[in-house]
């Protein structure tokens, strides 16, 4: 019996959104990576092409943090301590794309510093967060933003409460934007219009739901992609971008993935399990339609690197 | 597809006889439409409507129940999304067994046995599927003197099944699987034995033909296997199976799912795609709770019904015993929050009364945010539960997360101490062993 496949034809579809300068394009970094351009639901290869596959970043920080688990430090090991180092491995270990954290304890120069050596140990584009307080992020994203003129990088963490200054200075030495709304698709859309209404053109704008862990909220965040996705691919202009979340953050906070000790037998190898908890939180929110997900473990960037491969070939 | 009142209408007599209770067909009509009545309360609908209208309330996943001594659902599902509606009966993890591996009996009592609690509810696996490389009856028998959950018997030979799907006498098995060579002996064993059948084939036209000459044959509990070389095949297939069956109403692939992880590169990414992705059964390679119970957990979060937190009781509880010198720990009555701190607290094993405030079931940053946990409901919470009662050493914990309100609840509660704690569970009984004196 011959069986029609139904498809869905969206009238819209994702703007394309590209991280990282080349020198050719006034940069250093050695590609750029571009992420967006579908025109259907995630992986549904049969109702539209899918031109960029999602990619992994790897989340750095700009000093040794000292609440990370034991099995990231196994991880990363000596590396922690020197960020351009740090970013080397994580290179090795696969990333697309080197997330650079700073902390509260930076100042602009170390800031500046850090960020700089990172530009010249890798050639990876580049997405570099704030420590996530107003007068610190500004304190010191501006300069980075400045010393960093032309590579395209994406300055984070743009929230409603911080974002005129991060925008400004994005649009004013070519960077791009991480602009997070907390898991409501009015909220995003807000925010993007708001940005927007600055003059960045939307080619320079990532849009980050928030996520959780899963066990700790991911559901939320998993049926606001999905409607924020859905909303886009049905001709809601301000929707239509490329989604970033950050299931290495969220994942190693719990106490699944901290703890090895004291906890219920049920819960089986604190390794394996620790790594599953990043990798399948990450895997659900790739098949909700994340186009950026970034990890801390090697491991879950390996796993979710193979799920990737096989979701985009046909 | 269910159908509209009038479409109904237009199946009932006509007569306007008033004896079902409604002044006219077309209001019973509209009250069946809605399912607020039964249709038998009209005594005079036609044979042949009537068999129309149970075609059309059938479910459009036909529900399959897999049972022994415990059951296990799958299908009856009708969205393609979960924030439209809801998922409902949750993907059942099987764990795979060889019939010819020697230590049967072990694995199957250790897996048998697994219980892992998630925010107060206590989760297992579902059954065990037997792989027939050794004596299968033999295994079948093993198994039954250790485990009483639903089995799935991978095998295509006739004779084994028979004599095995005849030591499950009052079960309901799951057969796998019959493909275009062997589905005919196969649906008459399925038959005999009341036993849901799994059909297989490489193509959406070759897995409606299987359940068309199946069904022909009698048998109505079906259970898709969908093959697929990688995980983006079999999602395409999935999705499109699932669209098929909820959207354009095609009842030959109106049959949950079954996927198989455990033949996948990566099992854990695999599972939890197919637990997403519509999946009613999953069957993985081993038992390891280190892959389990995120999986169980991930099921759990993707099923949950998305209008409804789940929730805790609002009240003051009472962990470990405490006495009138134990401390007044404050949260909310999310359930996720309220473990994480029972959880913690209970293991740490110190006394403290648990005062779980009315947030509308949210986290403590996503109430404080949204103004459902600040000083006032926490202080009305402190007075309603009458706290002050219980305790004659008068000290709050708030959660560090919200070490704003300290201030505010001074105020509010002018004769308590009010002290901030750590921000994350985790670390709430080093705090309360080191802070707490
Ligand atoms: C899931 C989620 C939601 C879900 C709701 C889930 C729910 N039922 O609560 C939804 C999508 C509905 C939601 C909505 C909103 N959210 Co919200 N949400 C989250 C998210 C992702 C996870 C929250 C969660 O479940 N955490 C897990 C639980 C267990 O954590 P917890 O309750 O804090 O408990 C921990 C600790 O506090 C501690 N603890 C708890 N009790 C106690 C007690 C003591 C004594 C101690 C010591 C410790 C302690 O232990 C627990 C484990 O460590 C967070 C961001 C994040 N990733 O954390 C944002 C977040 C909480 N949301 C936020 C916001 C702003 C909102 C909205 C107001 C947005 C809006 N304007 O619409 C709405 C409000 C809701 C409304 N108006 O109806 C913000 C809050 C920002 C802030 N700091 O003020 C956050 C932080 C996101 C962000 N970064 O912006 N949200
Ligand atoms: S009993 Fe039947 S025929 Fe009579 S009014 Fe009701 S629906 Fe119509």
């Amino acid at each position: 019996m011959p069986i029609e496949i139904p498809k869905d034809k969206w009238p819209g579809s994702i703007k394309i959104v590209t991280i990282g300068a080349t020198s050719a394009e006034g940069g250093t970094r050695t590609k750029s990576i571009s992420v967006g351009g579908q025109a259907s639901m995630p992986y549904l290869h049969y109702e539209a092409p899918m031109p960029n596959k999602p990619v992994i970043a790897i989340e750095i920080k700009s000093r040794k943090p000292d609440d990370w688990s034991p099995l990231l430090v196994e991880a990363w090991g000596e590396t922690m301590a020197e960020p351009a180092q740090w970013a080397k491995k994580a290179d090795e270990a696969g990333a697309d794309i080197i997330v650079v954290a700073l902390t509260l304890a930076d100042s602009p120069e170390d800031a500046v510093r850090v960020v700089k050596s990172v530009l010249s140990a890798t050639g990876l584009p580049l997405i570099v967060w704030g420590p996530g307080q107003v007068e610190k992020d500004n304190e010191l994203l501006v300069p980075v933003s400045e010393a960093t003129n032309g590579e395209k990088i994406v300055l984070g963490i743009c929230e409603d409460k911080n974002y005129r200054t991060i925008v400004a200075t994005a649009m004013a030495n070519g960077h791009l934007v991480q602009a997070r709304t907390p898991m409501d698709v009015n909220l995003s859309k807000q925010l993007n219009i708001l940005i927007s209404d600055m003059g960045m053109p939307k080619e320079r704008i990532l849009m980050d739901p928030t996520t959780g862990a899963l066990g700790y909220g991911i559901e939320y965040g998993y049926s606001v992609m999905e409607r924020l996705r859905l909303a886009a691919l049905q001709g809601d202009a301000m929707t239509q971008l490329p989604m970033i979340v950050t299931p290495g953050y969220e994942t190693w906070k719990t106490k699944e993935s901290k703890i090895g000790e004291g906890v219920p037998e049920g819960w089986g190898d604190w390794k394996a399990r620790a790594i599953n908890w990043e990798t399948l939180t990450a895997i659900a929110l790739v098949e909700s339609g994340a186009d950026i997900v970034v990890l801390r473990h090697p491991e879950s960037v390996k796993r979710v690197k193979g799920a990737i491969e096989e979701l985009v070939t046909v | 597809m269910a159908l509209a009142g009038i479409q109904i209408y237009k199946l009932l007599p006509q007569t306007n006889c008033k004896e079902c209770g409604f002044p006219t067909c077309l209001a019973f009509a509209m009250k069946l439409a809605a399912k607020q009545v039964e249709l038998s309360a009209c005594p005079y609908v036609s044979d042949a409507s009537k068999k129309q209208l149970a075609e059309s309330a059938a479910p459009p996943i036909r529900l399959i129940t897999l049972k022994a001594g415990s059951e296990v659902k799958a299908g009856n599902e009708v969205v393609m999304f979960r924030h439209e509606k809801s998922f409902y009966n949750k993907t059942g993890l099987f764990i795979r067994v060889k019939a010819s591996d020697p230590d049967l009996a072990k694995k199957v009592t250790a897996a048998d046995a697994y219980k892992v609690n998630y925010v107060g509810m206590d989760f297992s696996i579902d059954g065990f599927a037997i792989e027939a490389d050794g004596d299968l009856t033999a295994a079948v028998k093993t198994i039954r003197t250790v485990s009483k959950r639903p089995l799935i018997l991978m095998t295509k030979d006739s004779a084994l099944l028979d004599s095995s799907l005849s030591l499950l006498a009052g079960e309901s098995a799951l057969i796998y699987a019959a493909d275009a060579s062997n589905y005919e002996p196969l649906a008459d064993l399925a038959k005999k034995y009341k036993a849901a059948l799994v059909v297989k084939s490489d193509s959406l036209d070759g897995l409606a033909d299987l359940t068309k000459n199946i069904q022909a044959k009698g048998v109505e509990d079906m259970v898709l296997d969908l093959g697929g070389r990688n995980m983006g095949e079999w999602l395409a297939r999935s999705t499109q199976v699932r669209k098929l069956a909820i959207k354009s109403n095609l009842r030959a692939l109106g049959y949950p799912v079954i996927a198989f992880p455990c033949d996948a590169k990566d099992e854990g990414v695999a599972a939890a795609q197919a637990i997403a992705k519509y999946a009613g059964f999953v069957v993985l390679s081993e038992f390891k709770p280190e892959l389990l119970y995120p999986l169980l957990v991930l099921r759990e979060n993707i099923y949950t019904d998305p209008q409804k937190p789940i929730q805790v009781q609002p009240g003051i509880y009472e962990i470990n015993s405490p006495n009138p010198e134990s401390p007044v720990l404050v949260t909310t009555n999310f359930s996720i929050t309220y473990f994480s701190v029972a959880n913690e607290v209970e293991g740490s094993g110190l006394p403290a009364w648990l005062v779980v405030t009315d947030a509308e079931g949210m986290s403590v940053l996503t109430a404080w945010a949204a103004g459902k946990f600040d000083a006032e409901r926490i202080a009305k919470a402190i007075k309603t539960f009458d706290v002050a009662s219980k305790v004659s050493k008068k000290r709050i914990v708030l959660p560090g997360h919200v070490a704003v309100l300290s201030g505010e609840l001074e105020e509010e509660l002018p004769d308590w101490e009010i002290r901030v704690g750590p921000r994350e569970a985790v670390d709430l009984p080093a705090f309360m062993k080191q802070a707490l004196n």
